[in-house]
């Protein structure tokens, strides 16, 4: 338990990282460093994507599976690190 | 042969068992070789058999069938709580995920993806993966292992007519550049023949089997140009020394012709638009030794003459015939004229008194100057393509040419620079073939030689783009071929290496020059030296006869010394 805690914030001191999701196989958001309802936008539309993406690498090549999804938008990049059963979701501000 | 073997049943044996047995084999045809069939036969050594080594493949078609998929979307509120959980209810959703966090799996997972989340995210601070590392890197190597420069024939347009004209002059269309004006003419005196058509043609670069318009002269045009400003407008000079000017918009027929009287008496070779407020001056010039300034509007005379002489007295007499002329926008009032002395003037449009319109020439060619072009990106610098060399000129030596080529086996005819790269530029040979030079590259040669055609190709003209140019030919071929990208692509500092280059020469020259005046001034001071010690002697002894009596006395009085000599030494030799 003091483990989790400790790695997310170690995650949450990086530069430039703005917030932390972790997320379970339902869309129920476990932890969050945001606001709630930026959390539930978050959860929600990540878990579709994920959903998507996974099912994108698997049509392709059945042995295939996702292992991480990172999505870079003018503002930031929004990291999903996947699991069988929760995910965790990083947004972070990229130095350039 | 027929084989055959009969096989009868009695009737009253019909619906009886079959009562199968054994017997043996009976020969019913013996068929032998028959030697004789031999004969007609040969036996064929080598046999030719042709196999292929190549797996065997063979193509088939699948369909599946077809999955439907649809779209859809959630809106996803608060989402997936277990149906014994209130959503609203804090205290409820706070226990739940406590519960969820004391689990050691969540725990587990956690501790594994979280490490691979924190990579990336160091990942981001150090470095920007997104952007584009070693692209200039990348281009330099594939320009250098690149194409070698090459050039291709997309299109050719034939003089329709049965006898053939030389294509004397092309013009691009200003805008577009899908068109191209051609003016044909004969320009070997008093050899066209009487039916030869007067006719120039417009041609769209798609369709070289028939010209898109038909330019119908009093006398065949010897060179053509479009209006920059306006492309309805073409302005052409023609071989009786008349200028006239077209609208396509109008037909074939000109507009207005220029009056004879005022016009030039001999084959204008070169007509350009000026840059004018109205966008309708053009000047003239021709072999009679006029440049002529007309505004279309009012064709009846010129608006203003100059005569190119070089005694600056407005001789005609005296005047030296031009075979071309320059101009460039950017510098509007001073323009260049090509001599067929070979000489290239410089004038000054501004200038009060016609004497001081002729500025200076530059001598150095041995024929007429058939092009003369300044460079589009240093316009201090000029191309001149005449006699069998093509020379590039700086503006300020006047002796003689900064660069030149080699002496080549065919006179070379025409010649203009590349619109987009300052080291290029084209030469057409009297045996057909095109030359692109470019300086930067190799100066002794030129980088591609082409033959376009065996007969002398006579006028070239380069689109603005670079990439296409148009040569006309002596049979009134018209061939638009296509250079390679590198060569009409500007590479990296081009322009700063080529102004180097002209600086480079420009000074040589001026070294050179200096030097030699040095040399003549010394030159110059002995010989005058000299001549005031030998002023007493020598007076006028100017004509032949006198010189051979001064020669033959000379003789005889050496003859005498060498005798008085001679009977002295015999004196001496006695008394011993």
């Amino acid at each position: 338990m003091a483990e989790v805690e400790e790695t997310i914030k170690r995650i949450q001191s990086q530069k430039g990282v703005q917030g932390i999701i972790i997320v379970n196989a339902e869309g129920i958001p476990i932890k969050s460093t945001l606001d709630n309802s930026s959390t539930v936008q978050y959860a929600g539309n990540v878990h579709q994507l994920l959903m998507k993406a996974r099912g994108v690498v698997r049509d392709i090549d059945p042995q295939n599976d996702l292992t991480f999804l990172r999505v870079r938008s003018k503002k930031n990049e929004i990291m999903i690190a996947p699991d069988k059963d929760y995910f965790l979701i990083v947004i972070q501000n990229p130095t350039e | 042969m027929e084989i055959v073997y009969v096989y009868t049943k009695k009737h009253s044996e019909f619906g009886r068992q079959c009562n199968f047995s054994d017997r043996p084999a009976e020969l019913h045809v013996d068929i032998l070789p028959d030697i004789s069939l031999a004969a007609n036969f040969t036996v064929r050594d080598p046999c030719n058999v042709t196999i292929q080594c190549a797996e065997e493949m063979s193509e088939h078609e699948v369909n599946t069938e077809r999955f439907e998929s649809e779209s859809r979307g959630i809106n996803h509120v608060e989402g997936g709580w277990p149906k014994d959980l209130n959503p609203e209810d804090m205290e409820a959703t706070i226990r739940y995920r406590k519960k969820v966090e004391k689990d050691e799996h969540y725990q587990n997972t956690i501790m594994q993806i979280a490490g691979l989340m924190e990579h990336c995210c160091k990942q981001n601070n150090a470095t920007d993966i997104y952007r584009e590392f070693f692209e200039d890197e990348d281009e330099e190597v594939l320009e250098e292992s690149e194409e070698q420069p090459s050039a291709k024939t997309i299109n050719v347009f034939r003089d329709p007519n049965e006898v053939k004209r030389t294509a004397t002059s092309l013009s691009w269309h200003p805008e577009g550049n899908h068109k191209l004006a051609v003016a044909y003419s004969s320009l070997e005196f008093q050899r066209a023949p009487n039916d030869m058509s007067f006719d120039s043609y417009i041609w769209d670069i798609e369709n070289p089997n028939k010209p898109e318009m038909t330019l119908r002269p009093v006398s065949p045009l010897v060179c053509l140009e479009y209006n920059p400003k306006d492309s309805h407008i073409l302005v052409g000079g023609s071989y009786n020394g008349q200028i006239a000017y077209w609208d396509t918009r109008k037909g074939s027929q000109p507009v207005e012709m220029s009056t004879i009287e005022h016009s030039h008496r001999d084959p204008v070779y070169k007509v350009i638009w000026l840059q004018s407020k109205t966008g309708t001056d053009i000047f003239s010039a021709s072999t009679d030794g006029q440049v002529l300034w007309w505004d279309i509007r009012k064709m009846s005379e010129p608006t203003e003459r100059l005569v190119l002489d070089p005694s600056k007295k407005g001789n005609l007499d005296n005047a030296l015939g031009v075979v071309s002329l320059e101009f460039e926008t950017t510098m509007p009032t001073k323009f260049m004229v090509g001599t067929e002395q070979g000489l290239v003037v410089s004038c000054n449009r501004k200038a009060k008194t016609p004497a001081e319109k002729i500025v200076c020439t530059y001598s150095g060619h041995h024929g007429p100057i058939y092009a003369l072009q300044r460079n589009p990106f240093f316009p201090k610098n000029f191309l001149t393509v005449a006699d069998w060399t093509a020379r590039i000129w700086s503006e300020d030596i006047k002796e003689s040419s900064i660069m030149w080529t080699k002496y080549h086996m065919a006179h070379l005819l025409d010649g203009c620079w590349s619109p987009v790269r300052p080291s290029v530029f084209f030469t057409l040979k009297m045996d057909g073939t095109l030359d692109v030079w470019d300086i930067l590259f190799k100066q002794n040669d030129p980088t591609l030689s082409l033959k376009v055609c065996d007969e002398a190709m006579c006028s070239i003209r380069v689109q603005d783009n670079g990439r296409f140019l148009g040569c006309g030919s002596q049979l009134g071929t018209t061939t638009l071929l296509e250079i390679s990208a590198g060569l009409c692509t500007l590479q990296k500092n081009e322009k700063a290496m080529v102004s180097e280059m002209f600086e480079r020469e420009t000074k040589r020259e001026k070294i050179l020059e200096a030097r030699h005046r040095e040399m003549r001034l010394k030159e110059r001071s002995r010989s005058e030296q000299s001549r005031e010690d030998e002023g007493k002697e020598t007076d006028g002894e100017e004509s032949a006869e006198e010189l051979v009596a001064c020669a033959e006395r000379e003789f005889f009085e050496i003859m005498e010394a060498e005798k008085k000599k001679e009977r002295n030494e015999e004196k001496q030799r006695d008394k011993v």
